[in-house]
């Protein structure tokens, strides 16, 4: 009798795994939404950019369903950690301090960092010419640990979001702002409140605060989602669907080299 | 001594206690920041409080009705919704941008953080201050009545000093509250304690080092006002407690008695 029990049980136990492995559990995937062209929230609330679309193409090749869930940048490590969600898809560098506390997949893109003034402003990039001169990024992000590390003397000015700092720059409550490069045109030169401003000085590059690029951030003990992703980004290189996306957001391959 | 002090904490504590030491310079200064922001809203918001109280308490439907609005609208909205109201709202409009006051003061957070938690703690305290005003003892105001005191220095003299005694509790509360809301400040770039947190957070991701650190310093200056409150109304209020019986030394031989 005890015997039949344990089967039974165990015959349970082996058709739940079984379906575990048929029907595949949703991934959650935290992104961002303030944050264009990368990604950004349309007045209906629905989530648009290439984040966005970047992760419905990775689920989409996994055949799983993203659930998309917003979480602001600076909760984002953390709430990776306290398990709101399964991996981050929202531009976020893989660098050495962050991999202290998760792990990334391969780059999915690699764009430069560039300070932006407003035009004839005459900001000079150096120690001496961003000495005292109140530079605007967002907390939390590589540019703060590039900013802290190459120029200690500017006054830096912590914004929670990119569209922040933005619009504090177009009504001159900072002298520049720093920023990825795509970001800063897409979401804010090629738009009316930025027309009087450009990108100034040269491609802004550290590799220890920098790092290779974005990649989609899992948690330490998922390695082996990990690998799923690179596989389905791996994928979506070699289909062409990543670069179609490419081509909607962008004139030219962001992959970086 | 010191190095295995710091080698054993690194090991074993959960949190990075060495990075929190690294960095304590910068939450003092977060501090000092909150301290100076919520004691300066105090002493604006404070004062403005006083003359619209007064109007409140009052009879006169002119002036009572604008103040009224005032501080339902103060009262009725979040504090964060008013400062982002004022930082970024203000500066949405280019006529703002051209006055005189934009330079040395719209354009700074400072400032804005300043004026949104001044309105905002002075339409509470206007209403804390009417209430004690208008409750204040009949017998008191009839006295003054009967020695002659005029309308305003029955104000001055007696409604006042005793309506700000027994505002006291009260407004202990009002000005912990001021301190946990002057958090929003945090959320204009102004690097006050909860921004010195974030910032941690920002710089090496470790959202507990940074949050737990603010949330200790925050206890220990609520420690400290509830702590002076408790002394000032037991100075301030010692004639409203209940009077606490004298024991009269009997003299030899007759019984003793209490008065």
């Amino acid at each position: 009798m005890k015997f039949r029990k344990l089967m039974m049980a165990m015959t349970a136990a082996v058709m739940m795994l079984g379906m575990g492995s048929v029907q595949a559990a949703d991934l959650r995937v935290g992104v961002e939404g303030a944050y264009p062209p990368f990604s950004w929230k349309e007045s209906d609330g629905t989530l648009k950019g290439f984040d966005i679309e970047i992760a419905e193409a990775i689920c989409a090749e996994m055949k799983r369903k993203c659930v998309l869930i917003e979480q602001d940048w600076d909760g984002m490590i953390p709430a990776l950690k306290a398990r709101k969600f399964d991996t981050i898809i929202a531009s976020m560098s893989i660098t050495e301090e962050r991999k202290k506390q998760v792990n990334f997949s391969d780059k999915y893109y690699n764009t430069p960092a560039k300070f932006v003034a407003r035009k004839g402003a005459g900001l000079e990039i150096s120690k001496e010419g961003l000495k005292g001169k109140r530079i605007g990024l967002q907390r939390g992000t590589t540019h703060q640990c590039f900013m802290e590390k190459m120029y200690p003397d500017a006054e830096l000015v912590l914004y929670g979001t990119q569209d922040e700092v933005f619009q504090d720059l177009a009504i001159g409550r900072i002298d520049a702002q720093f920023s990825d490069s795509i970001a800063a045109d897409d979401g804010f030169l090629k738009t009316d409140a930025g027309k009087d401003f450009e990108f100034t000085g040269a491609d802004q590059h550290d590799e220890a605060c920098h790092g290779p690029g974005a990649g989609m951030t899992v948690r330490k003990s998922d390695d082996e989602l990990r690998m799923e992703l690179n596989k389905a980004l791996k994928a979506i290189r070699a289909n062409g669907v990543y670069q179609k996306i490419n081509a909607k957001y962008f004139e030219f391959d962001i992959f970086g080299g | 001594m010191g190095d295995s002090i710091v080698q054993f904490l690194e090991t074993w504590s959960p949190i990075d206690i060495v990075l929190i030491a690294q960095n304590f310079d910068r939450f003092l200064w977060g501090a000092l920041t909150t301290l100076e922001l919520t004691l300066i809203s105090l002493v604006v918001g404070g004062i403005l409080s006083i003359p619209l109280a007064i109007i409140r308490a009052g009879n006169n439907p002119f002036l009572n009705a604008p103040v009224w609005l005032f501080t339902y609208v103060f009262r009725g909205t979040p504090l964060l919704v008013q400062t982002y109201l004022i930082y970024y709202g203000l500066g949405q409009f280019e006529w703002i941008r051209e006055t005189f006051l934009w330079g040395p003061i719209l354009s700074q957070a400072w400032y804005c953080a300043l004026i949104a938690f001044s309105l905002n703690t002075a339409a509470y305290t206007t209403e804390l201050l009417r209430g004690s005003i208008v409750n204040t003892n009949r017998g008191e105001v009839e006295a003054a009545k009967a020695c002659g005191f005029s309308s305003p220095m029955r104000m001055r003299r007696i409604v006042l000093p005793s309506a700000f005694r027994r505002a006291l509790p009260a407004y202990s509360n009002e000005v912990i509250f001021m301190l946990h809301g002057s958090v929003v400040a945090s959320t204009i770039t102004i690097q006050d304690l909860l921004g010195v947190g974030r910032w941690l957070n920002g710089r090496y991701y470790l959202a507990y080092e940074g949050f737990i650190t603010a949330a200790v310093l925050y206890f220990i200056i609520v420690l400290a006002v509830s702590r002076g409150f408790r002394f000032w109304e037991k100075h301030w209020l010692q004639h409203l407690y209940p009077r606490e019986a004298l024991e009269v030394k009997p003299a030899k031989g007759a019984a003793s008695f209490r008065i």
